[in-house]
Protein backbone atom coordinates (compact mmCIF):
# COMPACT_ATOMS: atom_id res chain seq x y z
CA UNK A 1 0.00 0.00 0.00
CA UNK A 2 2.80 2.42 0.92
CA UNK A 3 5.49 0.95 -1.33
CA UNK A 4 7.48 3.44 -3.41
CA UNK A 5 10.38 2.99 -5.79
CA UNK A 6 10.43 6.32 -7.63
CA UNK A 7 9.68 10.03 -7.31
CA UNK A 8 6.24 9.54 -8.87
CA UNK A 9 5.29 6.97 -6.20
CA UNK A 10 6.42 9.31 -3.42
CA UNK A 11 4.47 12.26 -4.84
CA UNK A 12 1.35 10.20 -5.41
CA UNK A 13 1.30 8.48 -2.01
CA UNK A 14 2.23 11.47 0.13
CA UNK A 15 -0.57 13.42 -1.61
CA UNK A 16 -3.08 10.59 -1.32
CA UNK A 17 -2.54 10.08 2.42
CA UNK A 18 -1.64 13.71 3.18
CA UNK A 19 1.63 12.68 4.84
CA UNK A 20 5.31 13.70 4.77
CA UNK A 21 8.06 11.67 3.08
CA UNK A 22 9.34 10.50 6.48
CA UNK A 23 5.87 9.26 7.43
CA UNK A 24 5.58 7.41 4.11
CA UNK A 25 8.98 5.78 4.73
CA UNK A 26 7.98 4.79 8.26
CA UNK A 27 4.60 3.37 7.20
CA UNK A 28 6.11 1.38 4.31
CA UNK A 29 8.78 -0.10 6.57
CA UNK A 30 6.19 -1.02 9.19
CA UNK A 31 4.08 -2.62 6.45
CA UNK A 32 6.92 -4.69 4.92
CA UNK A 33 8.18 -5.87 8.32
CA UNK A 34 4.67 -6.37 9.73
CA UNK A 35 5.44 -4.25 12.80
CA UNK A 36 4.13 -1.06 14.37
CA UNK A 37 5.47 2.31 13.14
CA UNK A 38 6.85 2.90 16.65
CA UNK A 39 9.15 -0.13 16.22
CA UNK A 40 10.57 1.40 13.05
CA UNK A 41 11.10 4.75 14.79
CA UNK A 42 12.85 3.09 17.72
CA UNK A 43 15.19 1.17 15.47
CA UNK A 44 16.01 4.28 13.44
CA UNK A 45 16.70 6.14 16.66
CA UNK A 46 19.41 3.56 17.42
CA UNK A 47 21.14 4.53 14.18
CA UNK A 48 20.89 8.19 15.20
CA UNK A 49 22.51 7.37 18.54
CA UNK A 50 25.47 5.70 16.80
CA UNK A 51 25.85 8.74 14.51
CA UNK A 52 25.85 11.13 17.47
CA UNK A 53 28.52 9.06 19.23
CA UNK A 54 30.69 9.11 16.10
CA UNK A 55 30.48 12.90 15.93
CA UNK A 56 31.10 13.43 19.63
CA UNK A 57 34.22 11.25 19.72
CA UNK A 58 35.31 12.02 16.17
CA UNK A 59 35.77 15.79 16.62
CA UNK A 60 38.11 15.14 19.55
CA UNK A 61 40.18 12.19 18.36
CA UNK A 62 43.56 12.61 16.69
CA UNK A 63 44.22 8.85 16.47
CA UNK A 64 45.36 7.90 12.96
CA UNK A 65 43.20 5.64 10.79
CA UNK A 66 44.17 1.97 10.39
CA UNK A 67 45.40 2.69 6.86
CA UNK A 68 47.37 5.59 8.32
CA UNK A 69 46.37 8.20 5.72
CA UNK A 70 43.85 10.25 7.75
CA UNK A 71 42.85 11.10 11.32
CA UNK A 72 42.86 14.46 13.08
CA UNK A 73 41.34 16.66 10.37
CA UNK A 74 37.96 16.66 12.11
CA UNK A 75 39.50 18.02 15.32
CA UNK A 76 41.29 20.79 13.42
CA UNK A 77 38.13 21.72 11.51
CA UNK A 78 35.94 21.66 14.61
CA UNK A 79 38.32 23.97 16.42
CA UNK A 80 38.29 26.33 13.43
CA UNK A 81 34.51 26.20 13.11
CA UNK A 82 33.91 27.22 16.69
CA UNK A 83 36.82 29.62 17.34
CA UNK A 84 37.37 31.41 14.03
CA UNK A 85 35.11 33.15 11.55
CA UNK A 86 34.63 30.54 8.80
CA UNK A 87 33.95 31.96 5.34
CA UNK A 88 30.77 29.90 4.89
CA UNK A 89 29.52 30.59 8.41
CA UNK A 90 29.71 28.53 11.60
CA UNK A 91 27.03 26.01 10.59
CA UNK A 92 28.70 24.91 7.36
CA UNK A 93 32.14 24.66 8.98
CA UNK A 94 30.73 22.63 11.88
CA UNK A 95 28.85 20.33 9.51
CA UNK A 96 32.05 19.79 7.51
CA UNK A 97 33.89 18.96 10.76
CA UNK A 98 31.19 16.41 11.59
CA UNK A 99 31.48 14.72 8.19
CA UNK A 100 35.24 14.44 8.66
CA UNK A 101 34.62 13.14 12.20
CA UNK A 102 32.31 10.29 11.14
CA UNK A 103 34.49 9.21 8.20
CA UNK A 104 37.63 9.29 10.34
CA UNK A 105 35.89 7.16 12.98
CA UNK A 106 34.92 4.74 10.21
CA UNK A 107 38.55 4.51 9.12
CA UNK A 108 39.54 3.79 12.76
CA UNK A 109 37.34 0.67 12.82
CA UNK A 110 34.70 2.28 15.02
CA UNK A 111 31.02 1.25 14.96
CA UNK A 112 29.27 3.35 12.29
CA UNK A 113 26.06 3.42 10.27
CA UNK A 114 26.51 2.81 6.54
CA UNK A 115 24.51 5.67 5.02
CA UNK A 116 23.96 4.56 2.32
CA UNK A 117 27.48 3.01 2.37
CA UNK A 118 30.42 2.98 4.76
CA UNK A 119 32.42 5.14 2.34
CA UNK A 120 29.72 7.85 2.37
CA UNK A 121 28.80 7.46 6.04
CA UNK A 122 29.59 11.08 7.00
CA UNK A 123 27.29 13.20 4.83
CA UNK A 124 23.82 12.50 6.25
CA UNK A 125 24.70 12.51 9.97
CA UNK A 126 26.81 15.65 9.58
CA UNK A 127 24.05 17.62 7.84
CA UNK A 128 21.21 16.47 10.06
CA UNK A 129 22.96 16.76 13.40
CA UNK A 130 24.63 20.13 12.67
CA UNK A 131 21.37 21.69 11.46
CA UNK A 132 19.46 20.00 14.27
CA UNK A 133 21.74 21.65 16.83
CA UNK A 134 21.43 25.08 15.24
CA UNK A 135 17.65 24.83 15.07
CA UNK A 136 17.19 23.13 18.45
CA UNK A 137 15.49 20.02 17.03
CA UNK A 138 14.92 16.92 19.16
CA UNK A 139 15.77 13.27 18.45
CA UNK A 140 12.28 12.57 17.13
CA UNK A 141 12.72 15.23 14.43
CA UNK A 142 16.16 13.88 13.53
CA UNK A 143 14.83 10.32 13.40
CA UNK A 144 12.11 11.45 10.99
CA UNK A 145 14.78 13.22 8.92
CA UNK A 146 16.72 9.93 8.69
CA UNK A 147 13.55 8.23 7.41
CA UNK A 148 13.09 10.97 4.82
CA UNK A 149 16.73 10.47 3.74
CA UNK A 150 16.26 6.72 3.45
CA UNK A 151 13.22 7.17 1.18
CA UNK A 152 15.37 9.15 -1.27
CA UNK A 153 18.09 6.51 -0.93
CA UNK A 154 15.59 3.78 -1.78
CA UNK A 155 14.55 5.67 -4.93
CA UNK A 156 18.20 5.94 -6.01
CA UNK A 157 19.04 2.31 -5.13
CA UNK A 158 15.96 1.02 -6.95
CA UNK A 159 16.47 3.20 -10.03
CA UNK A 160 20.26 3.25 -10.28
CA UNK A 161 22.85 2.11 -7.72
CA UNK A 162 24.42 3.12 -4.41
CA UNK A 163 27.62 1.15 -4.96
CA UNK A 164 30.91 2.84 -5.85
CA UNK A 165 32.08 -0.29 -7.65
CA UNK A 166 29.04 -0.01 -9.95
CA UNK A 167 28.55 3.74 -10.30
CA UNK A 168 31.55 5.58 -8.88
CA UNK A 169 31.45 8.09 -6.01
CA UNK A 170 28.40 9.84 -7.47
CA UNK A 171 26.53 6.71 -6.35
CA UNK A 172 27.92 6.91 -2.81
CA UNK A 173 28.61 10.53 -1.75
CA UNK A 174 26.25 11.74 -4.50
CA UNK A 175 23.40 9.60 -3.17
CA UNK A 176 24.20 10.56 0.43
CA UNK A 177 24.16 14.24 -0.52
CA UNK A 178 20.77 13.92 -2.25
CA UNK A 179 19.39 12.05 0.77
CA UNK A 180 20.67 14.74 3.14
CA UNK A 181 19.34 17.60 1.00
CA UNK A 182 15.81 16.20 1.06
CA UNK A 183 15.96 15.47 4.80
CA UNK A 184 17.17 19.01 5.55
CA UNK A 185 14.23 20.47 3.65
CA UNK A 186 11.75 18.42 5.69
CA UNK A 187 13.54 19.46 8.91
CA UNK A 188 13.15 23.11 7.88
CA UNK A 189 9.44 22.64 7.24
CA UNK A 190 9.61 22.49 3.43
CA UNK A 191 7.06 20.68 1.26
CA UNK A 192 7.34 17.20 -0.27
CA UNK A 193 8.00 18.78 -3.65
CA UNK A 194 10.76 20.98 -2.20
CA UNK A 195 12.37 17.85 -0.69
CA UNK A 196 12.35 16.11 -4.06
CA UNK A 197 13.71 19.18 -5.82
CA UNK A 198 16.52 19.46 -3.28
CA UNK A 199 17.43 15.79 -3.84
CA UNK A 200 17.36 16.22 -7.62
CA UNK A 201 19.59 19.31 -7.51
CA UNK A 202 22.06 17.74 -5.09
CA UNK A 203 22.40 14.53 -7.12
CA UNK A 204 22.70 16.47 -10.40
CA UNK A 205 25.66 18.40 -9.00
CA UNK A 206 27.48 15.16 -8.22
CA UNK A 207 27.06 13.41 -11.59
CA UNK A 208 30.34 12.04 -12.90
CA UNK A 209 32.11 11.95 -9.55
CA UNK A 210 34.62 9.10 -9.74
CA UNK A 211 35.60 6.55 -7.08
CA UNK A 212 39.40 6.58 -6.84
CA UNK A 213 40.49 5.51 -3.35
CA UNK A 214 44.25 5.80 -2.77
CA UNK A 215 45.66 2.29 -2.21
CA UNK A 216 42.06 1.03 -2.19
CA UNK A 217 41.49 2.43 1.31
CA UNK A 218 38.32 4.26 2.39
CA UNK A 219 40.40 7.26 3.45
CA UNK A 220 41.74 9.51 0.65
CA UNK A 221 39.88 11.19 -1.00
CA UNK A 222 36.74 9.70 0.63
CA UNK A 223 36.77 11.61 3.92
CA UNK A 224 37.01 15.06 2.29
CA UNK A 225 34.52 14.09 -0.42
CA UNK A 226 32.01 13.53 2.38
CA UNK A 227 32.68 17.11 3.49
CA UNK A 228 31.91 18.38 -0.01
CA UNK A 229 28.76 16.24 -0.07
CA UNK A 230 27.66 18.20 3.01
CA UNK A 231 28.23 21.61 1.40
CA UNK A 232 26.39 20.48 -1.72
CA UNK A 233 23.44 19.17 0.31
CA UNK A 234 23.07 22.41 2.27
CA UNK A 235 23.27 24.51 -0.93
CA UNK A 236 20.66 22.34 -2.67
CA UNK A 237 18.35 22.39 0.36
CA UNK A 238 18.60 26.17 0.61
CA UNK A 239 17.84 26.56 -3.09
CA UNK A 240 14.78 24.34 -2.77
CA UNK A 241 13.58 26.17 0.36
CA UNK A 242 13.98 29.46 -1.50
CA UNK A 243 11.54 28.09 -4.07
CA UNK A 244 13.95 27.08 -6.82
CA UNK A 245 12.98 23.90 -8.67
CA UNK A 246 15.09 21.37 -10.56
CA UNK A 247 14.50 21.60 -14.30
CA UNK A 248 15.23 17.88 -14.57
CA UNK A 249 12.95 15.74 -12.34
CA UNK A 250 14.56 13.44 -9.74
CA UNK A 251 13.57 10.23 -11.56
CA UNK A 252 15.38 11.44 -14.70
CA UNK A 253 18.44 12.52 -12.71
CA UNK A 254 18.56 9.05 -11.15
CA UNK A 255 18.40 7.47 -14.60
CA UNK A 256 21.14 9.83 -15.80
CA UNK A 257 23.28 8.84 -12.80
CA UNK A 258 22.89 5.19 -13.72
CA UNK A 259 23.94 5.87 -17.33
CA UNK A 260 26.93 7.98 -16.26
CA UNK A 261 27.95 5.16 -13.92
CA UNK A 262 27.79 2.72 -16.78
CA UNK A 263 29.93 5.03 -18.91
CA UNK A 264 32.60 5.37 -16.22
CA UNK A 265 35.62 3.26 -17.07
CA UNK A 266 36.54 0.38 -14.76
CA UNK A 267 39.59 2.35 -13.55
CA UNK A 268 37.29 4.94 -11.95
CA UNK A 269 34.99 2.57 -10.10
CA UNK A 270 36.66 1.69 -6.79
CA UNK A 271 39.52 -0.24 -8.38
CA UNK A 272 42.20 2.25 -7.23
CA UNK A 273 43.60 2.26 -10.76
CA UNK A 274 42.57 5.74 -11.91
CA UNK A 275 41.90 9.29 -10.73
CA UNK A 276 43.96 10.47 -7.76
CA UNK A 277 44.64 6.80 -6.91
CA UNK A 278 46.88 6.74 -9.98
CA UNK A 279 48.75 9.93 -9.05
CA UNK A 280 52.48 9.98 -8.32
CA UNK A 281 51.92 10.59 -4.59
CA UNK A 282 49.37 7.78 -4.40
CA UNK A 283 51.86 5.39 -6.03
CA UNK A 284 54.47 6.33 -3.44
CA UNK A 285 51.97 5.78 -0.60
CA UNK A 286 51.10 2.42 -2.10
CA UNK A 287 54.76 1.37 -2.24
CA UNK A 288 55.32 2.45 1.35
CA UNK A 289 52.28 0.53 2.66
CA UNK A 290 53.04 -2.69 0.79
CA UNK A 291 56.64 -2.55 2.05
CA UNK A 292 55.56 -2.31 5.71
CA UNK A 293 53.04 -5.12 5.14
CA UNK A 294 55.74 -7.35 3.66
CA UNK A 295 57.98 -6.69 6.68
CA UNK A 296 55.19 -7.63 9.10
CA UNK A 297 54.05 -10.91 7.57
CA UNK B 1 17.00 -5.44 -9.92
CA UNK B 2 15.92 -5.40 -6.28
CA UNK B 3 13.14 -2.91 -5.62
CA UNK B 4 11.70 -3.62 -2.19
CA UNK B 5 14.38 -2.08 -0.01
CA UNK B 6 14.17 -1.64 3.74
CA UNK B 7 15.01 1.80 5.11
CA UNK B 8 17.67 -0.05 7.12
CA UNK B 9 19.37 -1.24 3.92
CA UNK B 10 19.93 2.46 3.19
CA UNK B 11 20.45 4.01 6.64
CA UNK B 12 22.32 0.96 7.88
CA UNK B 13 23.53 -1.59 8.51
CA UNK B 14 25.39 -0.63 11.69
CA UNK B 15 28.87 -2.10 11.28
CA UNK B 16 32.45 -1.74 12.37
CA UNK B 17 34.19 0.26 9.62
CA UNK B 18 35.78 0.96 7.33
CA UNK B 19 34.33 -1.18 4.54
CA UNK B 20 31.10 -3.13 4.23
CA UNK B 21 32.65 -5.68 1.86
CA UNK B 22 36.20 -5.84 3.28
CA UNK B 23 35.32 -5.60 6.99
CA UNK B 24 31.66 -6.54 7.64
CA UNK B 25 31.55 -9.10 4.79
CA UNK B 26 34.87 -10.61 5.87
CA UNK B 27 33.64 -10.99 9.44
CA UNK B 28 30.43 -12.66 8.25
CA UNK B 29 32.33 -15.08 6.01
CA UNK B 30 34.48 -16.17 8.92
CA UNK B 31 31.36 -16.52 11.08
CA UNK B 32 29.84 -18.72 8.38
CA UNK B 33 32.98 -20.89 8.17
CA UNK B 34 33.00 -21.26 11.97
CA UNK B 35 29.32 -22.25 11.98
CA UNK B 36 29.79 -24.79 9.19
CA UNK B 37 32.87 -26.36 10.84
CA UNK B 38 30.74 -26.52 14.00
CA UNK B 39 33.63 -27.42 16.33
CA UNK B 40 36.05 -25.31 18.33
CA UNK B 41 38.80 -24.15 15.94
CA UNK B 42 42.28 -24.36 17.36
CA UNK B 43 44.19 -23.83 14.13
CA UNK B 44 43.22 -21.83 11.06
CA UNK B 45 45.08 -21.10 7.87
CA UNK B 46 43.41 -18.15 6.13
CA UNK B 47 44.08 -17.85 2.40
CA UNK B 48 43.15 -14.43 0.98
CA UNK B 49 42.73 -13.60 -2.69
CA UNK B 50 42.15 -10.52 -4.85
CA UNK B 51 41.29 -7.25 -3.11
CA UNK B 52 41.02 -9.10 0.24
CA UNK B 53 44.75 -9.69 -0.17
CA UNK B 54 45.42 -6.15 -1.42
CA UNK B 55 43.75 -4.26 1.46
CA UNK B 56 44.17 -6.92 4.14
CA UNK B 57 45.53 -4.59 6.82
CA UNK B 58 44.16 -1.21 5.70
CA UNK B 59 40.54 -2.29 5.89
CA UNK B 60 40.94 -4.37 9.02
CA UNK B 61 40.15 -7.44 6.91
CA UNK B 62 42.69 -9.46 8.92
CA UNK B 63 40.96 -8.55 12.20
CA UNK B 64 37.50 -9.13 10.73
CA UNK B 65 38.44 -12.60 9.43
CA UNK B 66 40.02 -13.71 12.70
CA UNK B 67 37.25 -12.02 14.71
CA UNK B 68 34.58 -13.95 12.83
CA UNK B 69 36.41 -17.21 13.54
CA UNK B 70 36.20 -16.55 17.30
CA UNK B 71 32.52 -15.63 17.11
CA UNK B 72 32.55 -11.83 16.82
CA UNK B 73 29.81 -10.29 14.65
CA UNK B 74 30.20 -7.35 12.19
CA UNK B 75 29.11 -4.64 14.68
CA UNK B 76 31.10 -5.96 17.66
CA UNK B 77 33.30 -3.19 19.06
CA UNK B 78 35.91 -5.77 20.08
CA UNK B 79 36.68 -6.40 16.37
CA UNK B 80 39.73 -4.04 16.32
CA UNK B 81 41.27 -6.21 19.10
CA UNK B 82 40.36 -9.51 17.43
CA UNK B 83 43.95 -10.66 16.84
CA UNK B 84 44.80 -10.37 20.55
CA UNK B 85 41.49 -11.96 21.56
CA UNK B 86 42.17 -14.90 19.24
CA UNK B 87 45.58 -15.50 20.81
CA UNK B 88 43.99 -15.34 24.27
CA UNK B 89 41.34 -17.83 23.12
CA UNK B 90 44.07 -20.20 21.94
CA UNK B 91 43.36 -19.94 18.22
CA UNK B 92 46.49 -20.29 16.13
CA UNK B 93 46.04 -18.52 12.78
CA UNK B 94 48.19 -17.77 9.75
CA UNK B 95 47.45 -15.64 6.71
CA UNK B 96 48.50 -16.81 3.27
CA UNK B 97 48.41 -14.10 0.62
CA UNK B 98 47.51 -15.77 -2.65
CA UNK B 99 48.84 -14.15 -5.82
CA UNK B 100 46.64 -16.00 -8.32
CA UNK B 101 43.53 -14.34 -9.71
CA UNK B 102 40.37 -15.86 -8.22
CA UNK B 103 36.91 -16.08 -9.72
CA UNK B 104 35.66 -13.46 -7.25
CA UNK B 105 37.47 -10.24 -6.26
CA UNK B 106 37.00 -10.76 -2.49
CA UNK B 107 37.67 -14.44 -1.92
CA UNK B 108 38.90 -16.26 1.18
CA UNK B 109 39.53 -19.91 2.06
CA UNK B 110 39.58 -21.04 5.67
CA UNK B 111 41.42 -24.27 6.50
CA UNK B 112 40.25 -25.10 10.00
CA UNK B 113 41.45 -27.78 12.39
CA UNK B 114 40.42 -29.21 15.73
CA UNK B 115 43.22 -31.40 17.07
CA UNK B 116 41.17 -33.23 19.73
CA UNK B 117 38.58 -34.46 17.27
CA UNK B 118 41.17 -34.83 14.51
CA UNK B 119 38.84 -32.73 12.42
CA UNK B 120 39.71 -30.68 9.36
CA UNK B 121 37.52 -28.64 7.06
CA UNK B 122 38.12 -26.17 4.27
CA UNK B 123 35.47 -23.53 3.60
CA UNK B 124 35.70 -20.89 0.83
CA UNK B 125 33.52 -17.87 0.27
CA UNK B 126 33.31 -14.41 -1.24
CA UNK B 127 32.19 -11.02 -0.04
CA UNK B 128 29.88 -9.76 -2.75
CA UNK B 129 29.15 -6.15 -1.75
CA UNK B 130 27.23 -4.29 0.93
CA UNK B 131 28.33 -6.85 3.52
CA UNK B 132 26.57 -9.67 1.69
CA UNK B 133 28.40 -12.96 1.34
CA UNK B 134 28.26 -16.30 -0.41
CA UNK B 135 29.92 -19.52 0.72
CA UNK B 136 31.25 -21.17 -2.45
CA UNK B 137 32.94 -24.39 -1.35
CA UNK B 138 33.06 -26.88 1.52
CA UNK B 139 36.04 -29.22 1.22
CA UNK B 140 35.91 -30.49 -2.38
CA UNK B 141 32.30 -29.62 -3.09
CA UNK B 142 31.45 -26.40 -4.94
CA UNK B 143 28.14 -24.98 -3.74
CA UNK B 144 26.33 -21.72 -2.99
CA UNK B 145 25.07 -20.61 0.42
CA UNK B 146 24.01 -17.01 1.13
CA UNK B 147 23.03 -17.43 4.81
CA UNK B 148 20.31 -14.81 4.35
CA UNK B 149 17.84 -17.39 5.65
CA UNK B 150 17.96 -20.00 8.40
CA UNK B 151 20.05 -22.65 6.70
CA UNK B 152 20.51 -26.40 7.04
CA UNK B 153 23.71 -27.88 5.66
CA UNK B 154 23.19 -31.63 5.35
CA UNK B 155 26.24 -33.74 4.57
CA UNK B 156 24.80 -37.06 3.36
CA UNK B 157 25.35 -40.05 1.11
CA UNK B 158 24.03 -39.52 -2.43
CA UNK B 159 21.25 -42.14 -2.66
CA UNK B 160 17.47 -42.31 -3.26
CA UNK B 161 15.26 -41.09 -0.43
CA UNK B 162 17.76 -38.80 1.28
CA UNK B 163 15.80 -35.66 0.41
CA UNK B 164 12.48 -37.22 1.36
CA UNK B 165 13.66 -38.23 4.82
CA UNK B 166 14.78 -34.66 5.60
CA UNK B 167 11.75 -33.03 3.98
CA UNK B 168 9.35 -35.28 5.90
CA UNK B 169 10.72 -34.20 9.27
CA UNK B 170 10.51 -30.52 8.25
CA UNK B 171 6.96 -30.93 6.93
CA UNK B 172 5.83 -32.75 10.09
CA UNK B 173 7.07 -29.76 12.09
CA UNK B 174 5.42 -27.09 9.94
CA UNK B 175 8.75 -25.77 8.65
CA UNK B 176 8.58 -24.26 5.19
CA UNK B 177 11.47 -24.73 2.75
CA UNK B 178 12.28 -21.48 0.89
CA UNK B 179 14.88 -23.05 -1.38
CA UNK B 180 16.78 -26.28 -1.71
CA UNK B 181 19.91 -27.22 -3.61
CA UNK B 182 21.92 -30.43 -3.97
CA UNK B 183 25.64 -30.63 -4.61
CA UNK B 184 27.65 -33.86 -4.89
CA UNK B 185 31.24 -34.80 -5.56
CA UNK B 186 30.26 -37.85 -7.61
CA UNK B 187 27.42 -40.36 -7.98
CA UNK B 188 26.84 -42.34 -4.75
CA UNK B 189 29.55 -40.26 -3.02
CA UNK B 190 29.21 -37.72 -0.21
CA UNK B 191 26.89 -34.86 -1.09
CA UNK B 192 25.54 -31.66 0.41
CA UNK B 193 21.90 -30.70 0.66
CA UNK B 194 21.48 -26.97 1.37
CA UNK B 195 18.04 -25.97 2.62
CA UNK B 196 16.98 -22.41 3.29
CA UNK B 197 14.01 -22.38 5.63
CA UNK B 198 11.52 -19.72 6.75
CA UNK B 199 11.21 -20.74 10.39
CA UNK B 200 13.94 -21.22 12.98
CA UNK B 201 14.48 -24.85 13.98
CA UNK B 202 13.85 -26.12 17.48
CA UNK B 203 16.24 -28.42 19.24
CA UNK B 204 13.90 -31.42 19.04
CA UNK B 205 13.62 -31.10 15.27
CA UNK B 206 17.38 -30.82 14.92
CA UNK B 207 17.79 -33.96 17.02
CA UNK B 208 15.31 -35.80 14.79
CA UNK B 209 17.28 -34.73 11.70
CA UNK B 210 20.55 -35.78 13.32
CA UNK B 211 19.17 -39.23 14.06
CA UNK B 212 18.82 -39.94 10.34
CA UNK B 213 21.37 -42.55 9.17
CA UNK B 214 24.47 -41.49 7.21
CA UNK B 215 23.79 -37.80 7.69
CA UNK B 216 25.45 -34.98 9.51
CA UNK B 217 23.28 -31.92 9.91
CA UNK B 218 24.47 -28.39 10.66
CA UNK B 219 21.99 -25.64 11.41
CA UNK B 220 22.96 -22.00 10.91
CA UNK B 221 20.40 -19.44 12.12
CA UNK B 222 19.90 -16.44 9.83
CA UNK B 223 23.17 -14.47 9.93
CA UNK B 224 21.70 -11.10 8.98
Amino acid sequence: MYQYTCQKDIEEKTARYQISISELAARHEAEREEVDVSVVMERMQQSLAVMKTNIRTGVESVQPSIGGLIGGNAAVMYQYATADAPLGGELLARAVAYALAVTEENARMKRIVACPTAGACGVVPACLIAVGETRGLDDAALTRALLNASAIGIVIAAGATISGADGGCQAEVGSASAMAASALVEMAGGSVSACINAAAMALKNMLGLVCDPVDGLVEVPCSKRNAVGVANAIAAADMALAGITSVIPLDEVVRAMKEVGRALPYELRETAKGGVAASKTAQEIRRRISQSLAEDI
Amino acid sequence: MQSDYSVFDIVGPIIIGPSSSHTAGACRLAGAARAIFNKPIDDAEIHVYGSFAATLRGHGTDKALVGGLIGLVPDDERLPRALDLAREAGLKYRFVIEEEMAAQPNLVRFEMRNANAGAYMSVSGASVGGGNIVVTRINNTALEISLKYHTLVVDHLDRPGAVLSVARILADNQINIASMNMYRQAKHDRAYMILEIDQPIECSVLLALRSLPDMSVIYIPQLY
